[in-house]
């Protein structure tokens, strides 16, 4: 499906974030099902998804409140697990800064793992994309994604539904990540990039409230931005 | 049991927070030119970033306990190949899938 007009962007976006269902799903439930267990209502359990959709920072934070822990630090580790975001808001800003401010906000507030990954990967692919096409296609990319996100964790808050152990759900995340980054590696950068990151990440997993992530974003980035660098010098381009 | 005043207070708290990090660049800088040497590492977020967030769970699962699982690292291993060799990530995602089951399953 070629992109031509900002609507055939917006349905290819729902369709590129169609797998993400079978992930948000059993994620959404267990997190509604986690917080009625942890006492909140299903009213709390879903305000909570709608204020904050980010799974990680939501599950972090419910955590540490049943530990009693003060709310200072619920606030920065769940904020520490969630500093990401401002990574992706960064990375996304010379795609879509031009667009109105109204629609900038709304994708701030549906910027997640999976949106950002699937509209990074879109522009980086196509990027002669105009920037309506671009907010049509991440907005199409979030509709498969966020309703289900809401509705789930209602579900799992409403029934208390366990989800089976056995399904291996734990690692539906990793595999999607994993299958959405793996086209990205076209350029020996790249590849070092994530190198450099993953074997980063590996040693910084004792630095608490996940902050390790940030720091290994940022030294795989270091790297990779450093040999497309150096390539450029060797290919005779600017530096 | 939590206490419902700290519950709306980290909610709140954690939405407007959440909200900050998300647009503090979009919608600060917005269509402003960011310097060659930022915008050169930028173009690296996503490929280190989500990588390194998923590295621990593939090596030492929480589902095991944080015990190296060789059905996890297969799957994870298995996915990564088909991306990069196929493009496709819908089949990345059903061959990993299906070596996890596989191997959980034989390995039982």
């Amino acid at each position: 499906m070629t992109i031509t007009t900002t609507k055939s962007a917006y349905l290819k976006g729902i369709a590129d974030g169609a797998p993400f269902i079978l992930v948000i799903i059993p994620f959404a439930a267990l997190f509604g099902l986690l917080a009625t267990e942890a006492g909140l209502s299903v009213i709390e359990a879903l305000s909570f998804s709608v204020v904050v959709i980010a799974g990680a920072a939501q599950f972090t934070a419910l955590q540490l409140m049943q530990e009693q822990a003060p709310t200072v630090i619920v606030l920065c580790s769940a904020l520490a697990v969630n500093l990401r975001m401002a990574m992706y808001s960064a990375s996304l800003t010379p795609w879509i800064g031009g667009a109105p401010l109204w629609q900038r906000a709304l994708a701030a507030y549906l910027t997640v793992d999976q949106s950002y990954v699937i509209a990074m990967a879109q522009y980086e692919k196509a990027p002669k994309m105009t920037i309506p096409q671009r907010m049509g296609y991440f907005f199409g990319a979030v509709t498969p994604i966020v309703p289900l996100w809401y509705f789930f964790t209602f579900i799992g808050a409403y029934l208390g539904a366990r989800v089976p152990d056995g399904l291996a759900l734990d690692f539906a995340i990793p595999i999607t990540f994993l299958a959405m980054i793996a086209p990205m590696f076209r350029t020996l950068a790249h590849v070092v990039a994530a190198f450099v990151a993953v074997v980063v990440s590996l040693f910084a997993t004792g630095i608490p409230y996940s902050l390790g992530v940030i720091v290994a974003g940022l030294i795989g980035m270091m790297a990779g931005a450093e040999v497309e660098r150096r390539m450029k010098r060797r290919a005779g381009g600017p530096t | 049991m939590i206490d419902k005043t700290t519950l709306w207070i980290v909610i709140i708290g954690l939405g407007l927070g959440s909200f900050f990090l998300r647009f503090v660049f979009t919608g600060l800088v917005g269509n402003r030119a960011m310097p060659e040497w930022l915008l050169r590492h930028l173009r690296y977020t996503a490929v280190a970033v989500l990588p390194a967030l998923v590295a621990p769970q593939v090596l030492w699962p929480n589902a095991t306990g944080g015990e190296f699982d060789p059905a996890r690292l297969a799957a994870a291993t298995v996915t990564l190949a088909v991306g990069v060799l196929t493009k496709n990530v819908i089949g990345a995602i059903l061959s990993g899938a299906a070596t996890l089951y596989g191997l959980l399953y034989l390995l039982g």
